[in-house]
């Protein structure tokens, strides 16, 4: 990387950088600068992660003890397909393309911003409008389909499901538009000197995502519209009271919802391919593998649809072939998992938060993808399919994973994006919480359902009462470190010390530039000259 | 009297069955299989984070790749997982595929309960009664959405749909009372669609079919108080006494429907086929196909006749529709005709 810039970058905030640039709501609003909207993003996000945690803290609380629910059963369902729906949707799809993803690739490759400026800015409104249409439907009474929207109990149910599957189908739009604005970016706006084999793997991972965003995401929206026509027009494709065929639903519903877990995870793995090295002071262990690895990933993750029907009916022999197939899915997941704690021997490492994350992030990584495994495995499948043995394993890859990136990832960039400091004591506490909290919620889970503790039950029988007291107790420490985040972010994106332009000492693009960077990202065009993992023990 | 041994502490529910054997093998090679690459990556990632932590004097080693280790973590997970798949599949096979004697017993699922139809004719609600160490195969469908049908102790589920016949078998080898969760969300209270499986000694199973008291001893099952709270409120848990036995009811519902007018039982040619002998049998279709006469064809044949139209007939069989025949019915219907050999 060029280094000639870093020297000569004063440790000042910048006199006229992207967050001063122009002043006022509206030149926020009709921002064309990919930072700011990343901004704008991350806020929405973050909004939509409060409201379905806090309907999670609710039914968590509803589940405490047996025999005393706080909330009637339709609402619970409710508040169910909500949590559901706004996470996957809302949240942790958007998250690290729109907000991380958003903020910091342009910069990775050096340029001013990504391809198509104004098509992200009408992502991100198309985005909030898809929102609108689900935040619609909670205040019009709400919808009790589950986010999978099985049919025919979605044909049949009242309620504005409509609204809901308007709003999952506007805001896919919004990701396949992010999608192909990066895939251009990273074909045409790499800085002189980035040649593919010098790309941060950041970049990589949102680039095979990018491909899944863009491949995938138009099937779910035909299923969505499939679905709303039969709601609407009686036309029977789906409830077989019409003529239709329930499981069919469930193949295009999956042939999407698989491949989009790999929307949520492809980009936390790349955030914690960069922070793994710049905190260990080594190269990335095995660049080319992770690299091949993250497509190897989306490409397996398009033929594996069919382990989600294991017991719906679906044929023996298609039973056969989608194990085997997903048996795959963990040679990739595998490779990577090792090649991160590969980079860590014989480093030098330090113990900030963002490294924080990384640990955290392999600990409840590794058991969800182990418990993957489980369930990939036809008979094991069988018996937990359905159970909270399920639930347990997707939080740990989601939340483990997804939310771990985001939040490893804020507080990495905290300092290019705010040109601040966070405060590293909370963020340890923080993290601590979060930790504690998260596996106090979701490990009791994997022992209740594998004793066959159902999912999207209202009321639990009294024999798990210990694993669902477990579980509530550890969602509150859970939502302890998450405000203690917020808290020292807003704090200390005011009042947080002056960050300087490089305070990890990280070698990609984004850091060899003023913070908060300039509206231009760059000063002047940044050449690039070596690997950006180019961590020679000379620099310590 | 009923003892509870539903779960000992953090364990797998009791192992009801030789399915449940056979699948708790494989799960505990996969749990310590699991624990051992959990301790290798999370044990080295903190052994590496503590002693090549950040220290004066102290510099990062410059390494970049090495392809006999990457070589190694490729390979070695790759044939695990097929040993593991191999291995999930044999469990799978014993697990779908009944033995040829089951004892056959309809199970429709509608919200938010389970009904239980046995071939002589009985009609019982959330409550399963089977003999031990006898094969059962449930062969089940919906009267509206999805369900499923999940027995814990049994370690086996099958999604329930409307529309199809879906299969589940076990064979009972401790007796008292196991858990049925209908696992597939299917509204306002899914979480209430529960019912039991009574397993009884054959003595004890004969006084059962005799409409005569009979004794339950061995295992509780987690909801027996939830049952005993229904029955006290004046839930019955069972439907029909009477036993005549199915497919007799059957052969009177053709004739009262009418199906007689184009459908024969003698082997004999109306303006439709007989239903004489044709059940396991292959049918040839009207565009040359071949289809195996089972019962999700017999239903599909009754609800949507025109689906698949028998070669040298007209379609001119009208559909009947849940209204006119239910899945109760149907049952009947389908036992009726798979008795004319
Ligand atoms: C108007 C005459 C008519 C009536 C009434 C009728 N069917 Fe049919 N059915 C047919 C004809 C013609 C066929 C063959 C063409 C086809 O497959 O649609 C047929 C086919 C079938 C088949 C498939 C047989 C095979 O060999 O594959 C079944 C089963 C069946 N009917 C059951 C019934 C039942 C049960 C009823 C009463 C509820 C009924 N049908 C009433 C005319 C009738
Ligand atoms: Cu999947
Ligand atoms: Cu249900």
């Amino acid at each position: 990387m060029s280094h000639s810039n870093t020297a000569t970058l004063s440790n000042e905030i910048h006199g006229d950088n992207y967050l001063n640039h122009s002043k006022g709501l509206k030149s926020w609003l009709t921002t064309l600068d990919h930072k700011r909207i990343g901004l704008m993003y991350l806020a929405t996000v973050l909004f939509f992660f409060l409201l379905g945690g806090i309907f999670a803290l609710i039914m968590r609380l509803n589940l405490m003890s047996y025999g005393h629910p706080v909330v009637d059963a339709n609402t619970y369902n409710k508040l169910m397909t909500f949590h559901g729906a706004i996470m996957v949707f809302l949240v942790i799809i958007p998250a690290i393309p729109g907000a991380i993803g958003n903020f910091v690739l342009p910069m990775m490759c050096g340029a001013k911003d990504v391809a198509f400026p104004r098509l992200n800015l009408a992502s991100y409104y198309i985005y909030l409008f898809g929102a609108l249409f689900a935040t619609a439907a909670l205040i019009g009474g709400g919808v009790d389909t589950g986010w999978t929207f099985y049919t025919p109990y979605s044909i049949r149910t009242s309620g504005p499901v409509i609204l809901v599957l308007l709003g999952a189908f506007i805001a896919g739009f919004a990701s396949i538009l992010t999608g192909l604005n990066f895939i251009v970016t990273l074909h045409k706006l790499r800085a002189p000197g980035q040649s593919w084999s010098r790309l941060p793997l950041l970049c990589w991972a949102l680039y095979a995502t990018s491909i899944i965003q863009v491949l995938a995401t138009p099937v779910l929206a035909i299923t969505l519209v499939l679905l709303m026509m039969e709601r609407v027009f009686k036309i029977g494709i789906f409830d077989p009271a019409l003529g239709g065929d329930p499981i069919l639903f469930q193949h295009f519903f999956w042939f999407y919802s698989h491949p989009a877990v790999y929307i949520m995870i492809l980009p936390a793995m790349g955030v914690f391919s960069e922070i793994i090295p710049v905190f260990s002071r080594k190269p990335i262990f095995g660049y080319r593998a992770i690299a091949l690895a993250s497509f190897g990933i989306a490409l397996v993750a398009f033929i594996v649809w069919g382990h989600h029907l294991f017991v719906s009916g679906q044929s023996e022999l298609a039973n056969f072939i989608f194990s085997l197939l997903t048996m795959f899915v963990a040679v990739p997941t595998g490779v990577k998992v090792f090649s991160w704690v590969g980079t860590m021997y014989k480093g030098s490492i330090r113990f900030n938060a963002p490294m924080l994350y990384a640990f955290g992030f392999i600990e409840l990584f590794t058991i969800g993808g182990l418990t993957g495994v489980f369930l990939a495995t036809l008979a094991i499948d069988v018996h937990m399919t359905d159970t909270y043995f399920v639930i347990a394993h997707f939080h740990y890859v989601m939340v483990g994973g997804s939310i771990m990136g985001l939040v490893g990832g804020m507080h990495y960039w905290f300092p290019k994006v705010t040109g601040r400091m966070y405060n590293e004591t909370i963020a340890k506490w923080s993290f601590g919480f979060i930790i504690f909290g998260f596996n106090l919620t979701f490990f009791p889970q994997f022992i209740a359902g594998s004793q066959g503790m159902p999912r999207r039950y209202w009321s639990q029988l009294p024999e798990f009462d210990l694993w669902n007291r477990l579980s509530t107790v550890g969602s509150w420490f859970l939502a302890v470190g998450f405000v203690m985040v917020a808290y020292d972010m807003i704090r200390s994106a005011r009042k947080g010390p002056i960050a300087g332009p490089n305070p990890w000492e990280a070698l990609t693009l984004e850091w060899q530039t003023p913070s908060p960077p300039p509206h231009e990202n760059f000063i002047e065009t940044p050449v690039v000259t070596s690997w950006p993992y180019e961590y020679k023990p000379s620099r310590g | 009297m009923l003892n509870q041994i539903y779960t000992k502490g953090a364990g797998l529910p009791l192992q009801g069955s030789d399915v449940a054997v056979a699948w708790d093998g494989l799960y505990w090679f996969l749990f310590w299989l699991s624990v051992f690459f959990f301790v290798l990556v999370v044990g080295g990632m903190i052994y590496f984070a503590i002693v090549y932590r950040q220290r004066e004097g102290k510099k990062a080693k410059y390494i970049v790749d090495n392809h006999l280790l990457e070589a190694t973590w490729t390979v070695i997970p790759t044939v695990l997982l097929l040993v593991i798949f191999a291995w999930g599949w044999n469990v799978y096979k014993r697990m779908v595929q009944p033995p040829s004697d089951a004892m056959e017993v309809r199970v429709i699922g509608k919200q938010w309960l389970w009904n239980f139809q046995y071939e002589d004719g009985r009609l019982e609600t959330n409550k399963l009664v089977v003999p031990i160490h006898k094969p059962v195969k449930l062969l089940m469908t919906s009267e509206d959405v999805l369900h499923s049908f999940f027995i814990p102790n049994f370690r086996v589920k099958s999604d329930v749909v409307p529309g199809m016949y879906t299969t589940v078998w076990f064979e009972a080898k401790v007796p008292g009372e196991h858990q049925v969760f209908c696992t597939e969300y299917c509204g306002t209270s899914h979480s209430g669609m529960l019912a039991k499986i009574e397993v009884l000694e054959p003595a004890q199973y004969e006084l059962w079919k005799a409409n005569k008291p009979y004794t339950l001893s061995g295992v509780r099952t987690i909801s027996s108080d939830i049952f005993a709270a229904r029955r006290a409120a004046g839930e019955s848990t069972q439907l029909k006494s009477e036993t005549i036995p199915l497919p007799e009811q059957g052969k009177k519902l053709v004739e009262a429907k009418g199906c007689t007018a184009c459908h024969s039982a003698d082997g004999s040619a109306r303006i439709g086929p007989s239903y004489k002998g044709i059940f396991g049998h292959e049918a040839e279709l009207a565009n040359g196909e071949k289809v195996t006469v089972d019962e999700n064809y017999i239903s599909e044949s009754i609800r949507k006749p025109q689906a698949k139209v028998v070669k040298g007939f007209n379609p001119v069989m009208p559909p009947y529709t849940k209204e006119m025949i239910s899945e109760t019915e149907m049952n009947a219907i389908i036992a009726y005709i798979k008795s004319l050999k």
